[in-house]
């Protein structure tokens, strides 16, 4: 089964991908060897297998509802590449009509 | 002593001569930041040196030990931790340009317990971009090199925790390993290196790769060293809901006895089959008699799933990537693209200008594995054969205790050659990977020379949770061998 170029667009769009047509070249390629590669999990049988999501037992870790100490805003800030009035800032979403 | 000298020690040795007080804090940072300033330049381990803050670290504890020495283990302790490990106030970049002026506001718990302890974070080592490869040519700021043969890799992906360790500049490192990225690198280089149980060490503060395989890890200069570093960074967490709360033990005691009796170690077939080179295999079989000559049982045993694993994990690690780097959108930190016309542009833009292509390209495999029509055929099939994996592993240590295999198909390759070839570059970690779909202990710990001079490591697993016999048995082999004699060249 051959992943189309098409396809491969659609998942860097799915993914928040610019890609250049280079990459979007070279993906192509190396996604369908790859994914090629990945065929032979066919040939092992799994009916009626659970399947495992992650290795240790628990499950629903809980704890008690209280408020703890955290970051501060300005800590949460520091990192942001645009800030202003205690708030991360972002372009114009909302488009005026 | 002369510090000149003071890098050639191991954690265990240097710890005796602090508490002794016959070295001060400050001197091992000089003579730490010596060596580094010799042989950096020649192989790239430290992307953020942190030497103002460990000198002004050390005379803190200097001036404060005057008088009364009360010293904890990892007291001016000289380590390097991966630079996918956050530091608080000390930049982590996860060797990506999405992450170049990162500067985390918070400890990792690891770093947080050995900061507790008052150690010397010397500097974060280089990686492959966020944990991604095996040979840290993927790192946005150059490659590290091996210290064994400048021209080849180190392995990755974290490979610049050890080329610290093995160019002796730090005592001992914190990696992490997702598929082998602590033991491939610790076989490449010479060292040793140790993935826990998931769950054994607290993955809060560790930038999330594929977050149900990935675990910290030591990687030092012989595995006593390893055993206190594990000491120092494991146990339950409630920042990490994964993190399993099961009592730590005191590792060093697993070292006391030398003999392997009553031991017994199992060797799977399919891990000496076609692709592995004929050196590295002749220097596993040779570990495997030397294990049998201290004691051990040598037995043989089947894990036909084996063949599965990279498959497996290339689907589970890609996807559950994909899933964990949405979060590097340009909003909250890290790289923002400069000129965007709207929300979506700016994801699109600050994604493919932040994220190397190694890091796109798992992306991209897995938003594929994961998206609509191909999930139950690539992700639900993954999940399913990890099941069966897990379980061959369960059976075949109802036999065993340990089981032996090499660590790597080849001695470190050079640079260059598996660049272009990601499917290539994903199977030579063929031995490695098994371990993380299993959630199992293993270590890496030398075991010879290739003719050309490059260290071949083996590999030991073992059962949940029982670090202790993988320490035993690494460490009575180690005993009765000492590679660790032989140091490279570099100067």
């Amino acid at each position: 089964m051959e992943i189309t170029r098409q396809e491969v667009e659609k998942v860097a769009k799915l993914a928040r991908l610019a890609l250049t047509e280079a990459e979007t070249t070279a993906f192509s390629q190396q996604l369908n060897q790859i994914v090629g590669y990945v065929q032979k999990l066919k040939s092992f049988s799994t009916e009626g297998v659970e399947p495992t999501s992650t290795v240790p037992g628990q499950s629903n870790v809980f704890r008690p509802d209280q408020v703890q100490a955290s970051l501060s805003t300005e800590q949460a800030l520091s990192n942001a590449p645009d800030a202003e009035a205690q708030c991360f800032r972002v372009p114009k979403i909302i488009q005026e009509s | 002593m002369s510090l000149t000298l003071l890098h050639k020690l191991t954690l265990s040795e240097l710890q005796r001569k602090f508490t002794a007080g016959d070295v001060t804090a400050t001197e091992i940072v000089r003579a730490y930041f010596l060596r580094v300033a010799q042989v950096e330049p020649k192989v790239n381990a430290y992307l953020t040196q942190c030497k103002d803050a460990a000198l002004a670290q050390a005379e803190r504890l200097d001036q404060a030990l005057k008088g009364w020495r009360k010293t904890t283990p990892m007291m001016a302790m000289p380590l390097a931790v991966k630079d996918n490990i956050c530091t608080e106030g000390v930049r982590t970049t996860c060797a990506s340009r999405m992450l170049d002026t990162f500067v985390p506001p918070y400890d990792a718990t690891v770093v947080a317990k050995l900061r507790a302890q008052s150690y010397l974070l010397l500097g974060k080592t280089n990686l492959d971009e966020f944990a991604m490869g095996s040979s840290t040519e993927n790192s946005a700021f150059g490659a590290s090199r091996n210290p064994w043969n400048i021209q080849t890799v180190p392995g990755g992906s974290s490979g610049g925790s050890a080329v610290a360790v093995a160019a002796d500049e730090c005592v001992a490192a914190l990696g992490s390993d997702t598929g082998g990225s602590i033991r491939q690198p610790a076989a490449f280089c010479g060292v040793v290196g140790l993935k826990p149980t998931y769950g054994r060490v607290s993955r809060y503060g560790l930038v999330a790769f594929a977050s149900s395989l990935d675990q910290i890890g030591p990687i030092t200069k012989d595995v006593t060293d390893a055993a206190l570093l594990l000491g120092a960074i494991a146990g339950h967490d409630p920042r990490d809901s994964t993190s399993a709360n099961v009592p730590v033990p005191d590792y060093l005691k697993a070292l006391k006895r030398k003999d392997l009796k009553r031991l017994k170690v199992g060797v799977p077939a399919e891990y000496f089959a076609d692709g592995l080179d004929p050196e590295v295999d002749q220097a596993v079989r040779t570990a495997i008699e030397g294990l049998r000559e201290l004691g051990a049982d040598i037995r043989e045993i089947k894990l036909p799933t084996t063949d599965a694993a990279v498959a497996t994990y290339y689907v589970i690690a890609t996807a559950e990537a994909s899933s964990n780097l949405a979060r590097y959108d340009g909003v909250k930190f890290g790289l923002r693209a400069a000129e965007s016309k709207d929300l979506l542009d700016m994801y699109l833009k600050t994604r493919a200008e932040g994220f190397g292509p190694e890091v796109k390209r798992r992306i991209m495999l897995g938003t594929y594995v994961l998206s609509a029509g191909y999930y139950d055929a690539y992700y639900g099939k993954a999940q399913a054969v990890r099941t069966l994996i897990r379980q061959e592993f369960e059976a075949a240590f109802q036999t065993v205790d340990l089981i032996v295999t090499p660590v790597t198909p080849t001695t470190a390759f050079k640079f260059g050659e598996k660049a272009q070839d990601p499917l290539q570059m994903y199977l030579s970690d063929i031995y490695t990977i098994s371990a993380n779909l299993a959630g199992l202990p293993a270590i890496a710990l030398p075991c010879g020379f290739s003719k050309a001079g490059l260290p071949i490591g083996f590999q030991l697993i073992g059962r949940p949770f029982e670090e202790e016999t993988l320490l035993r048995g690494a460490h009575a082999y180690e005993q009765a061998t000492n590679w660790r004699a032989k140091r490279p060249a570099i100067r």
